[in-house]
């Protein structure tokens, strides 16, 4: 039985650790381990290809994440306000959001782009004063919407959790304390759902980050660091790519564990009780 | 403040949910600067009154006010009123300091900070939590939460003061400790009270007046020792203290109760009819031996120490509850022993069946 265990976790880790292992090679073979070297990485970060593909990965992973925190708060906060029945409606529809494989969301989202662009281009060059109206098309908007979406949903479950650990009690005293709606939001309950809010929207980073098939879909001709060594790998693997992929996998591991550091409950002891 | 007689008020008030009636067709005036008890058992209605004050709810039908001032669509930020709640729902991020002048920051036009500080000492001074001000909410202990509670709650000098069974989560000799204290506090400030609970102990010791619920109607509102005394249903005086029930018919005359073997007990003038009468078990006396009055034998003894409960098996009339007092039973009485059970006609609580 522990061998098995011991298999399973082999199979499951080895490949990645070979990855890791070969960044460092000092030869060209991805077979054959010719001595330490960092210099995969130094040539790795200097291909103005790749780190124009990396910026475009965190900024299409911030500014989706950004969307995804804050859409994703609000919509946590109004079904904490809705009806049992309307509540599990919602609830449930932000669950299956998750479980979509990628391929369905990126498809549906281009096909949803391509309709809307289809009808908005030919309606704004129709009331477009000058010479040449501006043309919607698939690009880093494209990309962040369907991330910000996606990551919405794992927000709301998050932020939702939260939400419902609270009690309405303090709300309810906060109410009663004189502090309007808002004042209470932003005194009692913002203070409170913080932690994770921000592990949602490390979550939804990371994601965005990593993600290559929803922006596969989507991209149009740009290039996101998934894409970017996607296609190079097409040119065989070289340790400059294991190099990327070890960078990118030690930076999702640390926005990883933050984000299940926030997210874990304070230890403190229930009020009211001795 | 006003000059109004009554700071709370509900004109014929109604709460539904659905289909449940939660509060039917209650009137109730809070006298000014009165301690009021909302005394029943669960599900009576007493908490959904009590939020219907604080304007948690709104009333389906009625009229809820405050200092004369109508209250419907008013919601809690907005009324003159605070709560303690059951739970005490401290701000659990905040210390005890931020949490007690909450209510004093949210004030618009902003108060002075030096003057928040003051009043928050002050506040702290008066529930004797003086140099608590940097601790934590989960550093503190049951009875020091309350009392932030009270704290953060009177600090705003309200008109009514709120109290959902405040020291349900306490423990007894916590809870006696604090019932003095909120009886004093309420002295001291003048702030009318208005305190939900199931205890009648609670209701009993601290209140002017104990407003009796049952199934969402006010049964009885009176003074504590009235409501005791001179219970206005049967339903009141079973709930409120213990009881030893006796049916029968009052005879023609109104000077007797024929009990159902054929006794008859003398009675204080009662109108004639099938009834249930309630005995008090202090208000009857028990000697040893037979002799002129109900005999019995003596089932179980429970010893209080102030005081001494019996059990006694009364001779075709079942069990009944005696509570001597110490001082008038030298030598107790032991299981198995016959005893005599005298009480006076006034003593007889009738109600007609």
């Amino acid at each position: 039985m522990r061998a098995l265990v011991f298999l399973v976790y082999l199979f499951l880790y080895a490949p990645i650790a070979l990855v890791v292992l070969f960044s460092f090679n000092a030869g060209r073979s991805a077979s054959e381990f010719t001595g330490f070297s960092v210099a995969w990485y130094g040539k790795a970060f200097s291909n103005t290809f790749l780190v124009q593909a990396l910026s475009n990965s965190l900024f299409i992973a911030a500014a989706s994440a950004a969307l995804a925190a804050v859409f994703g708060t609000m919509a946590a906060l109004a079904i904490e306000r809705m009806g049992v029945r309307m509540r599990l409606v919602f609830e449930g529809l932000f669950a299956a959001a998750i479980v979509v494989p990628g391929v369905v969301i990126g498809i549906a989202t281009l096909v949803a782009l391509a309709a809307v662009f289809s009808i908005l281009n030919p309606v704004i060059a129709g009331i477009w004063p000058g010479e040449s109206p501006p043309q919607f098309g698939l690009g880093y908007a494209s990309i962040i919407a369907a991330h910000g979406l996606f990551s919405m949903a794992v927000v709301t479950m998050i932020v939702r959790a939260r939400i419902a650990s609270l009690g309405r009690d303090i709300v309810e005293a906060s109410d009663d304390l004189y502090a309007t709606p808002f004042g209470t939001f932003r005194q009692i309950v913002l203070p409170q759902i913080m932690p994770s809010i921000l592990a949602g929207f490390l979550l939804a980073f990371t994601f965005s980050f990593d993600d290559f098939i929803i922006a596969f879909f989507v991209a149009g001709s740009n290039t996101t660091l998934p894409i970017y060594v996607f296609a190079s790998i097409r040119r065989g693997v070289t340790p400059e790519i294991n190099a990327v992929a070890t960078s990118v996998l030690v930076a999702s591991l640390i926005l990883i564990l933050a984000a299940r550091l926030l997210m874990r409950e304070k230890k403190t002891r229930p009020l009211g009780e001795d | 403040m006003t000059s109004a007689a009554n700071d709370v008020e509900f004109r014929s008030v109604s709460k539904r949910y659905g289909e449940v009636r939660a509060v039917s067709d209650v009137d109730l005036a809070v006298p000014k600067g009165a301690f009021v008890a909302l005394l029943g058992p669960s599900g009576c209605g007493k908490t959904t009154c009590l939020r219907m004050i604080g304007g948690f709810e709104q009333p389906s039908e009625g009229t809820v006010l405050v200092d004369d001032r109508p209250m419907n669509g008013v919601p809690p930020y907005r009324r003159p009123v605070n709560m303690v709640f059951q739970h005490y729902a401290l701000f659990p991020h905040l210390d005890v300091e931020a949490n007690v002048s909450y209510g004093l920051r949210q004030m618009r036009p902003r108060i002075d900070r030096r003057e928040v500080a003051r009043r928050t000492g002050e506040a702290l001074e008066l529930v004797r939590l003086g140099g608590y001000s940097a601790r934590k909410i989960h550093e503190l202990s049951g009875g020091q939460q309350q009392r932030v509670a009270l704290a953060r709650a009177i600090i705003n000098r309200p008109s009514v003061l709120l109290l959902d069974e405040p020291l349900a989560a306490l423990d007894r000799k916590l809870r006696t400790a604090m019932q003095i204290e909120l009886q004093s506090l309420q002295r001291e400030l003048g702030i009318t009270f208005v305190l939900v609970t199931h205890d009648q102990e609670e209701a009993l010791s601290m209140s002017d007046f104990v407003c009796v619920m049952n199934a969402g109607r006010v049964v009885q509102m009176a003074p504590p020792q009235e409501v005791y005394d001179r219970p206005g249903t049967l339903f009141v005086a079973d709930f409120v203290g213990k009881t030893n029930r006796l049916s029968g018919v009052v005879e023609a005359g109104g000077r007797t109760l024929r009990l159902a073997d054929g006794r008859a007990l003398p009675v204080s003038s009662q109108a004639p009819g099938a009834v249930t009468a309630v005995l008090r078990p202090e208000a009857i006396a028990i000697a040893h031996g037979e002799g002129d009055g109900l005999a019995g034998t003596v089932t179980h003894r429970i010893f209080l120490g102030n005081a001494v409960e019996y059990a006694v098996a009364a001779d075709g009339i079942g069990e009944m509850l005696v509570t001597a007092d110490r001082s008038a039973a030298q030598t107790l009485a032991d299981p198995g022993d016959r005893v005599t059970l005298r009480f006076a006609p006034e003593s007889l609580l009738v109600f007609p069946t």
